[in-house]
């Protein structure tokens, strides 16, 4: 039998020559805990039926598969979106943080933080702490305290408390440093809820493990409404988290497996090997390792890193990383409204402008792509209004 | 074989001193090799050299202001090596840094550059156990010390193993956080120093946190020794120099030996 190119990784938390676990020894046990407690609950039934049962009636899972016969008629070639924008919070960020603050409670932890970058991952955390009872600090760089601000208030509205960073860059590698440094003094009583497929092992495992849903639900329905597996599978990238849920369903399958980057955030691509946050994995970074400010007009995707099993997929050859611009997206953000009647978050807008670039040049006409909607853009209506009046 | 960063922290030891290694940011300022000697002479027994980076997670305000000014400055870790060709501080110098930096570079050649410095020892907070194997070896081969850090929440088998491993001396970090100025010692800075001691004869230092004499005094009551970073740190950010980090340092040096 020949393993998958999704794997689960051995002890050392390895993708090929990616992953790993670089932190400060006073991390090390709660890494060492959370994967025993990850591994035993993901193999015991009670605790997936639990987690289940949220992902139905709390978090309105399966979300739906729908044909987008407008877009496809446009573009020439047949378009499916999986909804995650239509789960709770409205995005697909709540698959994993149900996940984690389930487990938070098995662990016997009282305190929950999380970083964010759009904001979605910060109201998923806030929206979980407050329906388990959990104390919840979400860290999110300054900038986008401004370019999210209905956001911030979301999640204060839930209870959390919101703490700018300032330090840095201002956005969401700066949160995750300052979440970081949070753990490191707190880590007895709190949970760090990292939001993407990244940090050290086993979280981009495990998360991944929280988004594979994506891809399940998504793999049956596709042999359902369209006898098998689509041509493409499309997701955005930032950390990387809807991508890899999606991809988990489709690994061992023909379809290409498609991550699109923002232009100022490709790691892969234009970045190099390095070692921050936890892993190994591609990053922007200059000649002497001090890691570069990404630049995006999604604050989702500003990061200048990747998780490091798409390092892993993309060194073996079974996914594609293409980035583009932030002009495309706008394109796309108001073509997907425009031909559906849906307004996406502009990190999903990436997906979507990547297949309407693509679509009859290196996507064939006719082909089928699976499109991940990784959230809806509610939140992005103002930011875009402000730019399309400059 | 005992390198030279040990063999002095046990000579000291032995002369019946608690050991004094007070940090600084490299490249910080133009005159900071003179703040260098100047600590060296006011008694220090070895020196940290912090090698800045841009997302330092192990620190916190004071220690970040330091990296992002020698950042800002132009400093790189050649540059940094380059400033200290041709000055002997006459104590041996301890590099500080996150392995991003090391792994940029690549563990042979960094370790190769640090030895040509004259730095004969690292600390690399981000690289635990599981994942320092290959920094070790290549270091050693180098000549170069790689000091492990244990935390209290370390537990006894684990402490014994990084005691085995480290080189140098042991850095028991003082408390669960992040380096900056406290106005105390934590109650865990005696615990983790005494676990240590119990463990190993090699030179244990306790660090993090350490701000004034008397506070370095009280933890290296139960250990060989203190750190300090921050509170020197500050001091050089609001426009100390050698003189003023001398004072301190000497400070420090006649409490503990007091
Ligand atoms: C809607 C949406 N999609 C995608 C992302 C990027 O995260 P990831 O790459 O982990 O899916 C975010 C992050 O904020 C988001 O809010």
């Amino acid at each position: 039998m020949t393993t998958r190119p999704m794997a689960t990784p051995g002890a050392d938390g390895r993708f090929g020559e990616f992953g790993g676990r670089f932190v400060p020894e006073a991390l090390m046990p709660a890494c060492l805990e959370l994967e025993a407690a990850f591994t035993a609950a993901w193999a015991d039934p009670g605790f997936r039926s639990e987690y289940e049962g949220l992902l139905r009636t709390y978090a309105n899972r399966p979300s739906p598969l729908m044909e987008a016969k407008n877009l496809s008629e446009r573009l020439g070639v047949r378009v499916l979106l999986k909804r995650e924008e239509m789960n709770h919070t409205g995005s697909h960020k709540i698959n994993n943080v149900l996940g984690q603050a389930l487990l938070t409670r098995h662990m016997g932890k009282k305190r929950f933080i999380a970083e964010t970058g759009a904001g979605q991952h910060g109201v998923a955390s806030a929206t979980a702490a407050a329906f388990f009872g959990l104390d919840c600090v979400v860290f999110m760089g300054e900038v986008d305290t401004k370019r999210q601000e209905l956001n911030v208030f979301r999640m204060e509205l839930l209870g959390a408390e919101v703490i700018p960073v300032t330090s840095g860059s201002r956005t969401l590698k700066d949160a995750v440093n300052e979440a970081l440094r949070d753990w490191v003094a707190t880590v007895e009583t709190t949970h760090y809820c990292i939001g993407s497929v990244m940090g050290p092992h086993p979280y981009p495992w495990m998360v991944r493990e929280f988004q594979r849903v994506i891809g399940d639900e998504a793999r049956a329905q596709c042999q359902e409404l369209i006898g098998g597996v689509p041509d493409y599978v499309v997701a955005c990238v930032g950390g990387g988290s809807n991508a890899a849920g999606i991809f988990a369903g489709f690994d061992d399958t023909d379809a290409k497996l498609v991550g699109v980057q923002p232009e100022g955030g490709a790691a892969i691509g234009r970045g190099t090997p390095g070692v921050v946050h936890g892993h190994r994995s591609m990053l922007l970074q200059d000649e002497h390792g001090q890691v570069l400010e990404a630049e995006s007009i999604s604050a989702g995707l500003d990061y200048p890193g990747v998780g490091p099993e798409h390092s892993h997929l993309h060194a073996i050859g079974r996914a594609t990383y293409p980035w583009v611009n932030d002009a495309e997206v706008l394109e796309a953000f108001k073509l997907l409204s425009r031909t559906e009647g849906i307004i996406p978050a502009l990190e999903s807008a990436h997906a979507i402008a990547w297949v309407a670039k693509e679509a009859g040049r290196e996507i064939p006409e006719g082909s089928t792509v699976l499109l991940n909607l990784s959230g809806r853009g509610d939140k992005d209506v103002a930011q875009v209004r402000e730019i399309l009046a400059r | 074989m005992t390198g030279y960063l040990e063999s002095t922290l046990r000579k000291n030891r032995e002369g019946g001193r608690k050991l004094l290694v007070p940090y600084i940011t490299g490249g910080l300022s133009a005159d900071w090799c003179e703040v260098l000697r100047a600590m060296a002479d006011a008694g220090a027994d070895a020196i940290e050299v912090g090698i800045p980076f841009s997302d330092p997670v192990m620190d916190g305000p004071t220690i970040q202001a330091a990296s992002a000014r020698a950042l800002a400055r132009g400093t790189t870790p050649v540059s940094l090596f380059e400033d200290l060709t041709g000055i002997d501080a006459g104590v041996p110098l301890v590099a500080m840094t996150y392995d991003n930096i090391v792994h940029k570079a690549g563990d042979a050649r960094f370790a190769g550059e640090l030895a040509a410095a004259g730095i004969c020892g690292a600390i690399i907070p981000d690289l635990p156990l599981e994942e320092s194997a290959s920094w070790e070896a290549a270091s050693a081969a180098a000549g170069v010390e790689a000091v492990l850090l244990v935390a209290p929440v370390t537990p006894d088998e684990r402490l014994a193993r990084i005691c085995e491993r480290s080189r140098g001396f042991v850095y028991a970090v003082s408390r669960m956080g992040i380096t900056g100025e406290r106005v105390d010692v934590a109650a865990s800075a005696g615990v983790i120093a005494k676990r240590t001691k119990a463990v190993t004869d090699k030179p244990v230092l306790v660090g993090f946190g350490i701000s004034t004499p008397e506070q370095a005094v009280e933890a290296a009551a139960d250990a060989d020794g203190v750190v300090v970073a921050s509170a020197l740190m500050r001091i050089l950010l609001d426009g100390g120099g050698p003189e003023e980090a001398a004072a301190f340092v000497s400070s420090f040096r006649s409490a503990l030996d007091a």
